[in-house]
């Protein structure tokens, strides 16, 4: 970290501990692109882990900040609803027109049937045949890379080689695979960041609508052709999917772009980031390739590519003492459960050998734990495997940049070098 | 007279029995990964949160088992290759009483 960044975080900490705790607003999308939201949830997790805040952008909602009290949450979902009837994820309140249901948005039973169909594309035995698939990307896109030379890193790498496999889960034509990731931007762009994709509501609306009618066609084609193996064959042939309205089939796809996409993409740049800035761990981790895997759990804990889910009471209800009203909004902080002390030993540390590394609340739990998480992993594990074995260091050469959002945690710039360490 | 060690079995995927002491008051999922029986990733650290440890167990032990939680019971909904005698291991603890459990591990992961 540079100075300048290490002194807003020195003046965050400050203010952290002296403002009065219930006036704790973590609801602000400067916390997460300034790097500043650390100090607020230590303060939170230690003196009011479950915590009301009336006046917050987007109105009244708890922040749920320990590890312990997400997973109570995560588990009961008769008595935390995702559903879009309830609300849905989102933290912010849409009406209840507006609101876009899937698979992620609605409780069992309907739930199971849904999440099962997508289940069939990202199944282990699935992911071991695209093992070399995505290898071969991998090889081809590092052998590319300059060395020596001032790139960003997420455009580069990031995004190329999570959009490659995104395309090919879809089974989207792979010469307009751009379009997942413009469509996976504009989904979550915070208009109050300065975003040059849309910049209204009804921008917004104009581009998803492309994106809906895209997979209308692709649909339309599909059904011509017959069954595959990938997550478009289920759109369009599955039960459990065939006969969703166009809301819904849009929902899903909002769900599945984004999940697939963006979440893996910024774990890349942070495992990146987070090996330049813990430079011990990336001397273990080259003496010992066999630490990648607890390596990659580490990056998705440590980055918590996913701020935080919401959920809704479905009756009046008691959590760590406080009085939780039916239709309250409850708001899970996964960022800060991954950093809980009581549950994870120097949590403000990485450490890529860690007893336990799959023990971070990143992807969830219960009945709607992510069902990507071994994609995840896989693109992550096959990176590192491939740049342990070209033998290339990638060196951050100046200050990564972070989108203003609330949903999404992730880098827009990281600037870095490679080096070749081969002889 | 010599005791017999009380035992547990899993049954892999391609067939083969495995054979492991058993230990009471520890949990089935965790008979596996000490004994690095493959195919029960256990993510969620046996939390009952994650459906990642799921077994199937012999239909001759599965009336015997405490009965499942509402919890477990969600969860199981959400695994592939679901049975009547479908279970998670971790929400399984062994008990004296459990010599010659025969569980099979699902295909799912391994
Ligand atoms: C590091 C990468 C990822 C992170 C951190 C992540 C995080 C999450 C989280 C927090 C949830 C919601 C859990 C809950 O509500 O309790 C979730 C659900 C989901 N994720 Fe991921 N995800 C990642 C990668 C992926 C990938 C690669 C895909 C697709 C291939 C994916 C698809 C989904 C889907 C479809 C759901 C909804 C599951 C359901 O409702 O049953 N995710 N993910
Ligand atoms: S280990 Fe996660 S549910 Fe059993």
């Amino acid at each position: 970290m540079n100075i300048a960044a290490n002194d807003l975080l020195a003046e965050h900490t400050q203010r952290a501990r002296q403002m009065r705790v219930e006036d704790i607003d973590v609801v602000d999308g400067a916390l997460y692109q300034d790097g500043t939201w650390m100090p607020y949830f230590e303060r939170l997790r230690a003196e009011d882990p479950v915590h009301y805040f009336e006046n917050g952008r987007f109105g009244p909602n708890w922040a749920i900040t320990k590890f312990e009290d997400i997973m109570e949450v995560e588990k009961d979902w008769r008595l935390f609803s995702s559903d879009v009837d309830w609300g849905g994820v989102l933290i912010w309140q849409k009406a209840p027109e507006n609101r876009l249901r899937s698979l992620i948005s609605s409780d069992p039973p309907s739930h199971s049937v849904k999440r099962k169909a997508v289940q069939t594309v990202v199944h282990p035995r699935r992911l071991q045949q695209m093992d070399q698939l995505v290898r071969e990307r991998t090889i081809k896109l590092i052998e590319d890379l300059p060395l020596n030379e001032t790139f960003n890193w997420v455009e580069k790498v990031s995004i190329p080689l999570t959009t490659l496999t995104l395309a090919t889960i879809f089974g989207f034509p792979m010469e307009h695979r751009h379009l997942l990731t413009h469509w996976s931007e504009v989904a979550f762009a915070d208009l109050l960041g300065d975003c040059d994709t849309i910049k209204t509501e009804e921008d917004r609306a104009v581009e998803l609508n492309k994106c809906l009618e895209t997979f209308l066609e692709l649909r339309a084609e599909r059904r011509r052709t017959g069954e595959t193996d990938d997550l478009l064959s289920i759109l369009t042939h599955s039960e459990a999917y065939r006969d969703v309205d166009d809301k819904e089939l849009l929902g899903n796809l909002i769900t599945l772009i984004v999940g697939g996409n963006e979440t893996t993409r910024n774990t890349m740049s942070g495992s990146v980031l987070f090996l330049n800035q813990f430079p011990e761990e990336a001397r273990k981790l080259r003496q010992n390739p066999d630490l990648i895997n607890s390596m990659v759990c580490e990056s998705i804990r440590f980055q918590s590519p996913i701020l935080a889910f919401r959920r809704t009471a479905t009756r009046d209800t008691v959590l760590r003492g406080k009085q939780i009203k039916q239709g309250d909004r409850l708001v899970l902080w996964y960022v800060s459960g991954n950093r809980d002390s009581e549950i994870i030993e120097n949590p403000d540390q990485f450490i890529i050998d860690r007893d336990d590394p799959r023990k971070h609340v990143s992807f969830g739990g219960g009945v709607h734990r992510c069902v990507g998480n071994r994609v995840a992993e896989m693109q992550l594990r096959i990176l590192w495997e491939e740049l342990l074995k070209h033998d290339l260091q990638v060196e951050v050469v100046g200050e990564p940049r972070r989108p203003y959002n609330l949903f999404v945690h992730g880098y827009t710039d990281l600037p870095v070098q490679v080096r070749s360490l081969a002889g | 007279m010599a005791h017999k060690t009380p035992s547990i079995h899993f049954e892999l995927t391609d067939g083969s029995l495995r054979t492991v002491p058993a230990k009471a008051g520890v949990s089935l999922m965790r008979h596996a990964l000490d004994n690095g029986i493959p195919g029960i990733p256990a993510d969620c650290g046996g939390d009952c949160a994650c459906a990642t440890c799921h077994v199937h167990v012999d239909p001759g032990w599965f009336s015997q088992l405490p009965e499942t939680t509402q919890q477990e019971s969600d969860l199981l909904d959400i695994v592939d290759d679901l049975c009547d005698v479908s279970r998670l291991s971790c929400q399984i603890v062994v008990t004296e009483d459990m010599d010659g459990l025969t569980v099979k591990i699902p295909e799912f992961y391994v």
